[in-house]
C-alpha cells in the first residue's frame, strides 16, 4: 500500500516537474508581437506573457471573449470596506463605455459614487485596478490629483491596500463549484437512503468508489484503524473540492476555467485547514517528537537547539508546502495550455501560413496536455487528501 | 508576483464558503452517505457469512441424508438377510414337513395295502373255503348219481374254479 502510493507520489512530483520547467521555457519564448493577421494595426501588440497571466490569476470581471474590438465580460460586484461603509458598485465601473481603457472610479467625501467628466471632480479619493507594480491588478486607493494632472494611475501606500471583499471570478467559480458539489452529493446522499441495501446506481456508481478509496485506501491506511473514522469527512471533502474544481478549472469556458485550485489564496487556506487540523488533534508524543526528538544524538538538541527548531520548521512547511504544490501544479498545467496557444498567435503574426500550421500542432499538444491535466486533477487532489492524512496520522500516532 | 500574492477578499470569501462546505457536508451528506455504504458493506458481510452458513448447514444436511441412507441400505441389507433365512428356514422346515408327511403317507398306504391284501386273502381263503365246500358238495352228489358222469363232471368243475379264480 505505502509502495503504491510512493509510486503515485512520483508520478505526480515528475508531472508537475515537467509541468514547470516546459512553462517556464514557453513563456520565455513569448515576446511581443503582432498580434491578429485579420485585424488593422492599431490592435494591441500580443503579447503571450501577459495574456497567460491574465487567464491564470483571479480578474475583477469574468471575461468571456474579444470579439474584434468588442470585449464580452460578466461584470462582477465590487466590495470595499472604507472607513466603516461598504461601497458596492460593478467592476465595469472600472472601464470607460467609450474608449474601453481602465479608469479610476471616484468617491466623495461620504462614499458616494462621482461620475467622472474629466473636469477635475470634487472628489475626496478613487480607487483604481493597479496595471504594474508589486500589487498589480489589486484594487487600491489612488492619488485623485495625480490622476487629474497626468492621467496617471499612483497607487497611495502610506494606507495600504482597501478591505476587498469583492465578488471577483475565483469567489463565483467557488460558489458555483459548491453548489454543483452540493447538487451532487445531496442527490447521492438522497439515492443512499431511497435505494437501501440496493447496488449503486448512476452518479451513485460514480463517485462511490472514490469515496471508498479515500475512507480505506487513503484514511485508513495513513491515520490507522483506531482513529481514522473522525477525519473520514474532512478527507471526502477536500478531495471532491479540490478534483471538482481542478476539473472545472479545464472547462475553458465560463462558468469553468476559473482557475481557483491554481490560486494561492485557495490552497493557502485549504493547507491552513489541514493545518488547524493537525495541530488541534496531535497527541503529547507528537509535541514530544518535536520538542525532544528521540533517536538523535544530545549535541544535536543542547546546547543549540537544532532538532527542535527543524521540526518546528517542519510543522509549518507541512501546510506550505501542500499549498505550493496544489497551487503550481494546477497553474502550470494552465500556463502549458495557454502556451500552446499563444503560439498559434505569436506564428500567425509572422505569416498567416505559420499561424495555421502551428494551429495544428498546438491544438494537438494543448488536447494532450488537457488530458494529462485530467489525470493531474486526480493525482494532485489525492495527493493533496494524501498528505493531509499522513499528517493527521503523524499527529495521532502513539508512543512505540 | 500577482501569481503568488493571494488577494484578501478571496481569502475571506473562501474561507467561509469552505467553512460553510465543511459545515453542510458534515452534517448532512457525509453522514448519510457513509452510513449508507456502512449499512450496505454490513449487509453485504451478513449476507455472505449467512451464505456460509446455510451451506456448512447443506453440507451437514448432506452428510446427515448420506448417513440416514447408509443406515436404510444396512437396515434393508439386513431385513432382506434375515428375510433370507427366513425362507430358508421355512422351506427347510416345509421340506422336513412334506418327507414326514411323505413318510408317513407312505407308511399308512403300507398299513392299509397290508390290511387290504390280508382281507383280500382272507377273504380269497373263504372263497376258497367256499368253493372247495362247494365243489365237494357237488362231487360227493354227482359221485353219488352216476360215474360216467363223474370224469365230465370232475373236468367241468375244475374248469369252473379255474374261471373263478382267475
Amino acid at each position: 500500500m505505502i509502495l503504491k502510493h510512493i509510486k503515485l507520489l512520483l508520478i505526480a512530483l515528475t508531472i508537475s516537474g515537467f509541468a514547470l520547467k516546459s512553462s517556464v521555457a514557453h513563456t520565455d519564448h513569448t515576446h511581443e508581437h503582432n498580434e491578429n493577421i485579420h485585424e488593422v494595426a492599431d490592435e494591441e501588440a500580443f503579447d503571450a506573457g501577459k495574456m497567460i497571466i491574465e487567464h491564470v490569476v483571479d480578474s475583477y470581471e469574468w471575461h468571456i471573449l474579444n470579439w474584434g474590438h468588442t470585449h464580452v465580460s460578466v461584470p462582477l460586484p465590487i466590495l470595499i470596506w472604507h472607513d466603516g461603509q461598504l461601497l458596492s458598485f460593478m467592476s465595469s465601473a472600472f472601464v470607460d463605455h467609450d474608449t474601453h481603457h481602465k479608469v479610476p472610479v471616484f468617491f466623495d467625501a461620504n462614499g458616494a459614487m462621482i461620475h467622472y467628466d474629466g473636469h477635475g471632480p470634487n472628489a475626496a479619493f478613487a480607487l483604481a485596478i493597479l496595471q504594474d507594480g508589486s500589487h498589480k491588478g489589486k484594487i487600491a486607493y489612488i492619488d485623485v490629483n495625480k490622476y487629474m494632472a497626468s492621467h496617471e494611475i499612483v497607487e497611495i501606500t502610506e494606507g495600504g491596500l482597501p478591505w476587498d471583499f469583492s465578488i471577483t471570478k475565483n469567489v463565483v467559480a467557488l460558489w458555483f463549484s459548491i453548489i454543483l458539489m452540493l447538487w451532487i452529493f445531496v442527490s447521492v446522499a438522497k439515492s443512499y437512503k431511497t435505494r437501501k441495501g440496493m447496488a449503486p446506481k448512476g452518479m451513485q456508481s460514480v463517485v462511490e468508489p472514490l469515496i471508498v478509496f479515500v475512507r480505506d485506501d487513503i484514511a485508513k491506511s495513513s491515520i490507522g484503524e483506531k482513529n481514522y473514522q473522525k477525519y473520514v469527512p474532512y478527507l471526502l471533502t477536500i478531495f471532491f473540492f479540490i478534483f471538482f474544481n481542478n476539473l472545472l478549472g479545464l472547462i475553458p469556458i465560463i462558468p469553468g476555467g476559473a482557475n481557483l485550485t491554481g490560486n494561492i489564496a485557495v490552497t493557502g487556506v485549504l493547507a491552513l485547514f489541514t493545518f488547524v487540523i493537525t495541530t488541534f488533534s496531535a497527541n503529547k508524543n507528537y509535541w514530544v517528537h518535536i520538542v525532544n526528538t528521540p533517536g538523535v544524538p544530545w549535541w544535536l538538541k543542547f546546547p543549540i537547539p537544532l532538532m527542535p527548531i527543524v521540526e518546528i520548521m517542519g510543522v509549518f512547511t507541512k501546510p506550505f508546502v501542500l499549498m505550493v504544490r496544489l497551487f503550481a501544479n494546477i497553474t502550470a498545467g494552465h500556463i502549458i495550455v495557454l502556451g500552446f496557444m499563444s503560439l498559434i498567435f505569436i506564428f500567425g503574426a509572422m505569416s498567416p501560413v505559420a499561424g495555421y500550421g502551428v494551429s495544428i500542432v498546438s491544438v494537438a499538444f494543448a488536447i494532450f496536455m488537457s488530458v494529462l491535466e485530467f489525470l493531474v486533477a486526480l493525482i494532485q487532489a489525492y495527493v493533496f487528501t494524501l498528505l493531509s492524512a499522513l499528517y493527521f496520522g503523524a499527529a495521532l500516532e502513539e508512543h512505540h | 508576483m500577482e501569481l503568488v500574492s493571494p488577494g484578501f477578499g478571496l481569502i475571506f470569501w473562501m474561507l467561509v464558503s469552505f467553512s460553510i462546505l465543511l459545515f453542510i457536508t458534515f452534517k448532512f451528506i457525509w453522514p448519510a452517505i457513509l452510513g449508507g455504504l456502512k449499512e450496505r458493506e454490513d449487509e453485504i458481510a451478513n449476507s455472505l457469512e449467512e451464505a456460509k452458513k446455510a451451506r456448512e448447514e447443506m453440507k451437514n444436511l448432506q452428510s446427515d441424508n448420506q448417513a440416514l441412507i447408509k443406515e436404510a441400505k444396512n437396515q434393508r441389507d439386513e431385513i432382506l438377510k434375515e428375510a433370507k433365512t427366513l425362507k430358508e428356514d421355512i422351506l427347510k422346515e416345509a421340506k422336513q414337513q412334506a418327507t414326514l408327511e411323505g413318510q408317513r403317507l407312505v407308511e399308512e398306504s403300507k398299513k392299509r395295502i397290508q390290511q387290504e391284501k390280508m382281507a383280500a386273502i382272507t377273504e380269497l381263503k373263504n372263497e376258497v373255503a367256499d368253493l372247495s365246500i362247494s365243489i365237494a358238495e357237488k362231487l360227493i352228489k354227482t359221485e353219488l348219481s352216476a360215474d360216467t358222469k363223474k370224469k365230465d363232471l370232475m373236468d367241468k368243475l375244475i374248469k369252473d374254479a379255474d374261471k373263478q379264480l382267475n
